[in-house]
């Protein structure tokens, strides 16, 4: 029992600190700011807990970078940055609005699951190209998944401009956004079922999202097919040498990874937002959806938790300004948690050392797999 | 009136080209030596924030650029020692200053000036052409009344650079560390100290080109105003294989693509500018793909050396 807590403690350690670092700086800089950090906290998970809506509305922001979460951490698993996500996100958006209005004579529950499906399959084309691209000739995944971040946007951008522009489809006056997703196709609210969640935007998306974090942990750890990508991850030289193919699993990696991004875009589409509007930025969940992984140490179930903690951040800080302290503290302490576990791989790293130097000294001693890429973790 | 909108365009493109070049020339230190800087984009946020800050502070753009690349420098140390002593993950290290930069610049817009959104004007900037005797020359003067002081570093900048790493010794470090660093070492050349200065070298850079979009161009700062620019250059690096005079065709390209972008109207082109905002983009791809010449990255760019101890 305590040798299972120390294993625990010895994985958890890393995110914990991470986040205890993050909020740390983020009192500095409330300190700096001329607030007290202890009522700035206050007001922060007062405003993300203390009521069943704002605990709706810390839902709703947790649904989409719960996808975005799992999507960083499948690529992590199979040895791939995909940063990707803010493209496949984009592109299963603007798709979702397009099938939503042109199939809205579709009955609801055969139109939903079909819209959540487009989303998958427009999210993991895009991912695709960069599988692809890696698989077949070894381009970097970083540098394609950044240039198809903005190739989406700029081409979402296009057709929310001209195609699904309302001024096109309807006749009215030009606009900066799409056409509004149809009622028929929307998912429902929470709010709609349960009263108690009054004014909170928290939609079915959450259980979808909730359900495919359990799906990836049984398909990541419990098939084949997971079993492989876990192996080219950790060593794509020695998973060939026994029989699995690295490039059919790096590009399945990448087309599944887009494909949780993009289902984050669609339910984002349906769930709330129901329009796709014109931008000059990136739209940040998949950013934030690295983070996740990274702080959920690339476990789907650990996904959970994370996504749970950077929804508390979104959602609490505007209590925090309320409370008169400025929101970007938040942003802040993200970012630094990031930093921090960027850095604190060391922790990890020089632990591995250490083994190995123990080994040189006694003889092989048990020690986990050598690990020297983000976030391939715990099992 | 033709040649009149060709300058226009052409006058346009080089200026939109420097902030690029600036960042992409710092992309090719820090890539060249071995570090992957994703973080171009948040250096260059820090850049134009702190070049605004300390025009204001002190009324003299010059101490702004100053300030520029000094938190250009902060910025990529955070960078080199994650990357470098830590070993840490080189992608998240770069995105995390990314974001760190966007959120920082924020809180210290509401924290200076109680404000968010944008700066006030600065007393000083850098808009003006320093060498107002070109603008003399025939034909072609009026190309230079739009250039700002960092359009002529920018460019002087791409044959130091080229000269720096292609012909000096140092340079020679750099690249071997960037391709083996282990052989670098055996030979007794600082793997560390050389990836330092290089990631260093490109927090100068970067942090001068965010003073440029900032100082060097509307005289104030701006959320958001970096809107994807550093990974344009990060972009133009590597369509210009990862070389300062690829980088700088590369960027005039882009430029270019831009100056189209904006000019579009005026002599009735009717792509899409959505398009034309795609081409760094897209291009970059089709060169990694290999259809126009492959671009091939140096060959230890983006792993962690560790030292073996003896």
């Amino acid at each position: 029992m305590k040798q299972r807590l120390l294993n625990a403690w010895s994985v958890l350690k890393l995110p914990l600190i991470a986040v205890l670092v993050g909020f740390i700086v983020g009192a500095i800089c409330i300190l700096a700011a001329g607030s007290n950090p202890i009522t700035a906290y206050a007001a922060l998970f007062k405003g993300s807990l203390a009521s069943i809506p704002s605990i709706g509305e810390t839902l709703y922001k947790v649904t989409p970078i719960l996808l975005t979460g799992l999507a960083a951490a499948i690529g992590f698993r199979c040895g791939l940055f995909n940063i990707g996500g803010e493209g496949q996100y984009v592109m299963a958006a603007i798709s979702t609005v397009a099938a939503a209005w042109y199939f809205q004579w579709m009955p609801h529950f055969i139109l939903v699951p079909f819209l959540l499906v487009i989303g998958i399959l427009a999210g993991g084309t895009w991912g695709g190209i960069a599988g692809v691209l890696k698989a077949k000739m070894g381009i970097n995944e970083v540098i394609t998944t950044i240039m198809l971040n903005w190739t989406a946007l700029y081409l979402s951008n296009y057709l929310v401009r001209t195609v699904l522009n309302p001024s096109n489809i309807l006749g009215d006056a030009p606009s900066g956004h799409t056409v509004v997703v149809p009622e028929v196709a929307r998912l429902g609210k929470l709010s709609s079922m349960v009263p108690a969640f009054g004014f909170s935007s928290v939609h079915t998306g959450i259980f979808i999202a909730l359900g495919v974090a359990v799906l990836m942990w049984f398909i990541l750890f419990k098939t084949t097919l997971g079993y492989e990508i876990r192996g080219v991850g950790l060593n794509y030289q020695a998973a060939e040498y026994g029989g699995i193919s690295s490039a059919k699993n790096t590009f399945l990696a990448m087309f599944i990874s887009g494909g949780l991004a993009g289902l984050a875009g669609s339910i984002q589409i349906l769930g709330l937002v129901y329009m796709v509007n014109q931008s000059t930025e990136l739209p940040g969940y998949g950013f934030t959806g690295l983070s996740v992984a990274l702080v959920g140490l690339s476990h789907p179930l650990g996904c959970i938790p994370a996504a749970i903690l950077f929804g508390i951040l979104d959602n609490g800080s505007r209590q925090m300004q309320l409370a008169g302290i400025p929101k970007e503290i938040t942003a802040i302490i993200s970012a630094v948690i990031l930093v921090f576990v960027a850095g604190a791989l060391l922790l990890k790293y020089a632990s591995t050392r250490y083994e190995k130097r123990k080994m040189k000294k006694n003889g092989p001693v048990q020690s986990g797999p050598v690990m020297d890429t983000a976030g391939k973790g715990v099992e | 009136m033709n040649s009149m909108i060709a300058l226009a365009v052409i006058a346009s493109a080089i200026r939109l080209a420097t902030p690029l070049l600036l960042a992409a020339l710092g992309g090719v230190f820090s890539e060249r030596s071995g570090v992957v800087n994703i973080g171009l984009e948040g250096i260059m946020i820090f850049g134009a924030f702190f070049a605004v800050w300390f025009t204001h502070l002190t009324g003299n753009a010059w101490i702004g650029v100053l300030a520029s690349m000094i938190f250009g420098v902060v910025a990529a140390s955070l960078l080199a020692v994650i990357s470098i002593n830590l070993k840490g993950n080189q992608i998240i290290a770069g995105t995390a200053i990314n974001l760190l930069a966007a959120a920082l610049t924020a809180f210290f817009l509401e924290l200076i000036w109680h404000r968010s959104g944008s700066t006030p004007i600065c007393p000083d900037m850098l808009t003006s052409n320093p060498l107002r005797v070109l603008e003399g020359i025939p034909f072609i003067g009026d190309l230079f009344k739009q250039f700002t002081p960092f359009v002529y570093l920018a460019f002087i900048l791409v044959f130091v650079t080229y000269y720096v790493l292609w012909k000096t010794p140092w340079g020679l470090h750099v690249r071997a560390v960037g391709e083996h660093p282990k052989a670098a070492d055996t030979v007794g050349i600082g793997v560390y100290k050389t990836r330092w200065t290089c990631v260093l070298i490109s927090g100068v850079l970067a942090g001068l080109a965010g003073a440029c979009l900032s100082i060097g161009t509307v005289g104030l700062f701006r959320e958001g105003m970096v809107a994807g620019k550093g990974f344009i250059a990060l972009a133009a690096m590597v369509f210009g294989k990862w070389h300062p005079v690829g980088s700088l065709g590369a960027c005039l390209f882009f430029g270019l693509c831009s100056a189209i972008q904006i000019q579009a109207q005026s002599f009735g082109l009717n792509v899409p500018s959505e398009f034309l905002a795609m081409v760094p983009y897209v291009a970059t791809i089709i060169i990694l793909i290999g259809v126009v010449g492959k671009a091939v990255a140096p060959k230890a760019d983006g792993t962690p050396y560790e030292k073996d101890e003896a």
